[in-house]
């Protein structure tokens, strides 16, 4: 007979073990499924795990895709360990990208190195404030946090809409919602001549930010007070007051850190690969990197990582449609089963698998 | 080492030879590219293209070799576009409007690549646009709405407020108007090109305020399922809700609702350019067909339509595709009284593409 036991604490090694028996079970079930379909499972599996890791075009591409992703996600993090669930980063993300724009357009074409940094001031003012609408809501009349962040994200998107369609419409644009491109000094720097990049690679001055940022978030999650006052919130909120924690400012903090961040993400992407202000820009990156923080499990570290795997599965998939002939549908079953994976194991962090009849109490 | 030096030059030379051959080897299948915007599916934009994409490999056979790639979304397609010509592709059809900036960028890092991007306005050596006078099948689709209503209200599902589907409500309104003086236009903006709960709202929302013909600007089938709906038990003689295939013809979806419709038909000029460049005469050029070539192809007409209104619509068609009749001929007035076309005058292309204004007589304003 086979029976789940609680572990008496957390394994420490199937917190971090789990991940990876969640890719090798994605694997196994993903080749069973691409061989249904009538395709090579190894070929398969390799063009979407391996070959975006080898081609070096597709390495450039994971780090594009990964930044918005991991810089996200790192904001949220703070949030979800103090247990403040900030859904709306997707809503941030799109009012930082349209501040950063509008700032961008209003200087159009006045070279200024002072223009990109006063982009991203605008990009990160812009979410901080997005998400210091629930922020206040919350402290102030203990209105739910998810909700109002969340329904925050379908108002930035209209917001979005409307002004690419009005006062940021390209004029010389016979009328399409969209901004017109950037001049040079609004569009944030391509690393190329960088070692390790292509030659036409897209890897900007964002990628190197998050990635910079990474061990940044760490140092102060770990070493900085307020990493530990976060953590006390999160895992005991009366011990956290009993020791001087005001919960407001916990709120205020991490919805706004969260902000700022997503906000600096759309600023980004709006200035980096896009280039322009578009009503197509966001990817629902918001989102994803919910599922991010936590495959990183709220660990910077953690979350870098997580953040390559999920571009990984992105860009493999579109390869496998364009060698292998996949159907979209089927990627996307694909993706599915890795998060369903990687979900459904962690119960392995908190107990273990028993075979055969109860023992007796430890 | 001597010996190994020649023969490392030796494979050297092979290999360079080998190579050159494989160039100017002309036998090798032209590879074509096509990007879509939503998933393949049965019907619908992305559908019409695949159709011309299998139509191509239908004509060519051999000779040429096809790949695509089906949901890419606009806000992130310069890889996907870019890793499609480092694969070596010959041809690349970028099938939106959103891939318009990708499309140009890449095209400047790979100038020996062709591209052709969908409904578009910029071009460079290497990239052409294309797109549909599907306008003309508006008019056509006028000339029907505005003589099977019974209310003198049609119902119009609009997507975005762009001058493409602008100049489809102008077109409609203006030929329903020239045959029922009477008729009335109502437009419910859904915000979507594809979302099969909204635009049935939208059918529902249009038919409760007496619209009986629905015309539309998404690419769902959901309004003329609930078109077909209203024909459920009726008596003999007893007619339900009209409406009008989009994109796709949509017949099995409303055989009784159906009217007619506007199919977008890419395969005469996917084929053109595939020909043109095999032949080497290809060249960066803007296309906007119509009725003429069969871009804009109109749908069977439903069997309920009078015999003299089948053969007006028909008229129209014919005098469109043979240059005779332009949708927009005036006099023509915008919606706040002002002159747009003098007596006889058509208006011109640049106008058209730009289009942000209601013609006179369309109620409402263009949201924003």
């Amino acid at each position: 007979m086979i029976r789940l036991e609680p572990r008496l604490a957390p394994s420490r090694t199937m917190m971090w073990g789990t991940p990876v028996l969640a890719v090798i079970a994605t694997m196994i079930a993903g080749g069973i499924l691409f061989a249904i379909l009538g395709k090579n499972p190894v070929e398969a599996i390799w063009t979407i795990f391996v070959d975006p890791i080898l081609d070096p075009y597709s390495r450039d591409e994971l780090f594009v895709k990964a930044a918005p992703l991991v810089l996200i996600a790192i904001g949220l993090s703070f949030g979800f360990r103090a247990g403040i669930w900030n859904i709306g980063a997707e809503g941030q993300f799109i009012v930082g990208a349209i501040a950063g724009a509008a700032v961008g357009l209003a200087f159009y074409g006045t070279p200024a190195i002072w223009l990109l940094p006063l982009m991203a001031l605008a990009g990160m003012a812009a979410g901080t404030f997005w998400a210091m609408i629930p922020a206040f809501l919350k402290v102030r009349y203990n209105a739910n946090e998810i909700l109002v962040s969340l329904m925050l994200v379908y108002v930035a998107d209209q917001l979005l809409r409307a002004m690419v369609a009005g006062p940021l419409r390209n004029p010389a644009g016979f009328n399409f919602p969209e901004s017109r491109l950037f001049h040079d000094s609004a569009v944030l720097p391509l690393l190329q001549g960088m070692p390790g990049l292509t030659q036409y690679t897209r890897v900007h001055l964002g990628v190197l930010i998050a990635l910079i940022l990474v061990p940044l978030a760490w140092v102060l999650l770990r070493k900085h007070v307020l990493g530990f006052n976060i953590q006390v919130m999160g895992s005991a909120p009366r011990a956290a007051r009993f020791s001087g924690v005001r919960p407001s400012s916990i709120v205020y903090i991490c919805l706004g850190l969260s902000g700022a961040l997503a906000g600096l993400a759309g600023l980004f992407e709006v200035a980096g690969p896009a280039g322009q202000l578009v009503p197509a820009l966001p990817q629902g990156y918001g989102f994803t990197a919910i599922i991010v923080a936590f495959l990183g499990r709220l660990n910077p570290l953690g979350i870098l990582a997580a953040g390559l795997v999920m571009a990984l599965t992105y860009i493999g998939g579109e390869n496998a449609q364009l060698d292998l002939n996949l159907p979209r549908a089927a990627i996307s079953v694909f993706q599915g089963m890795l998060l369903f994976f990687l979900l459904g194991l962690d119960i392995l962090v908190r107990y273990r698998i028993r075979f055969g009849a109860r023992g007796i109490a430890q | 080492m001597k010996l190994l030096k020649s023969l490392g030059l030796a494979t050297a030379l092979t290999l360079a030879t080998g190579g050159v051959m494989a160039e100017s080897h002309s036998e090798d299948p032209l590879k074509v590219g096509f990007i879509y915007v939503g998933p393949i599916g049965d019907f619908g934009w992305s559908y019409q293209h695949e159709q011309g994409r299998l139509a191509v490999e239908e004509e060519f056979g051999d000779a040429v070799e096809t790949t695509y790639i089906e949901s890419v979304p606009e806000g992130d397609s310069e890889r996907v576009i870019r890793r499609m010509a480092q694969d070596g592709t010959d041809l690349i059809f970028t099938t939106s409007f959103g891939y318009m900036t990708p499309t140009l960028r890449v095209a400047e890092q790979f100038p020996d690549t062709m591209f052709e991007h969908a409904t578009g306005y910029q071009r460079a050596d290497n990239v052409s646009t294309y797109s549909g006078r599907f306008y003309e099948g508006r008019t056509v689709q006028g000339i029907l709405a505005g003589h099977m209503t019974e209310s003198n209200v049609i119902g119009y599902i609009a997507s975005f407020p762009i001058p493409e589907v602008i100049r489809g409500i102008n077109a409609s309104y203006l030929a329903a108007k020239s045959v029922n003086p009477d008729v009335e236009f109502k437009i419910v903006w859904v915000s979507t090109w594809f979302d099969p709960a909204k635009e049935a709202d939208a059918a529902n929302a249009l038919i409760e305020q007496g619209a009986d013909v629905i015309m539309q600007h998404t690419d769902s089938t959901a309004p003329m399922t609930i078109a077909e709906a209203t024909w459920d038990g009726l008596e003999q003689g007893e007619t339900g809700i009209y409406a009008f295939g989009q994109a796709s013809d949509m017949m099995e979806f409303g055989p009784n609702a159906r009217l007619s419709s506007i199919i977008d038909n890419w395969a005469p000029y996917y084929i053109e350019r595939v020909q043109a460049a095999m032949d080497g005469t290809w060249e960066s050029a803007d296309a906007w067909h119509g009725i003429d070539q069969g871009t804009t192809t109109i749908g069977a007409f439903n069997e309920n339509i009078p015999e003299d209104v089948a053969a007006e619509a028909t008229a129209a068609m014919e005098a469109i595709a043979a240059g005779e009749l332009h949708p927009f001929t005036g006099p023509i007035n915008k919606q706040d009284g002002s002159v747009w076309l003098e007596e006889g005058e058509t208006a011109d292309d640049g106008t058209l593409l730009g289009m942000n204004f209601y013609v006179e007589g369309i109620e409402g304003a263009i949201p924003n």
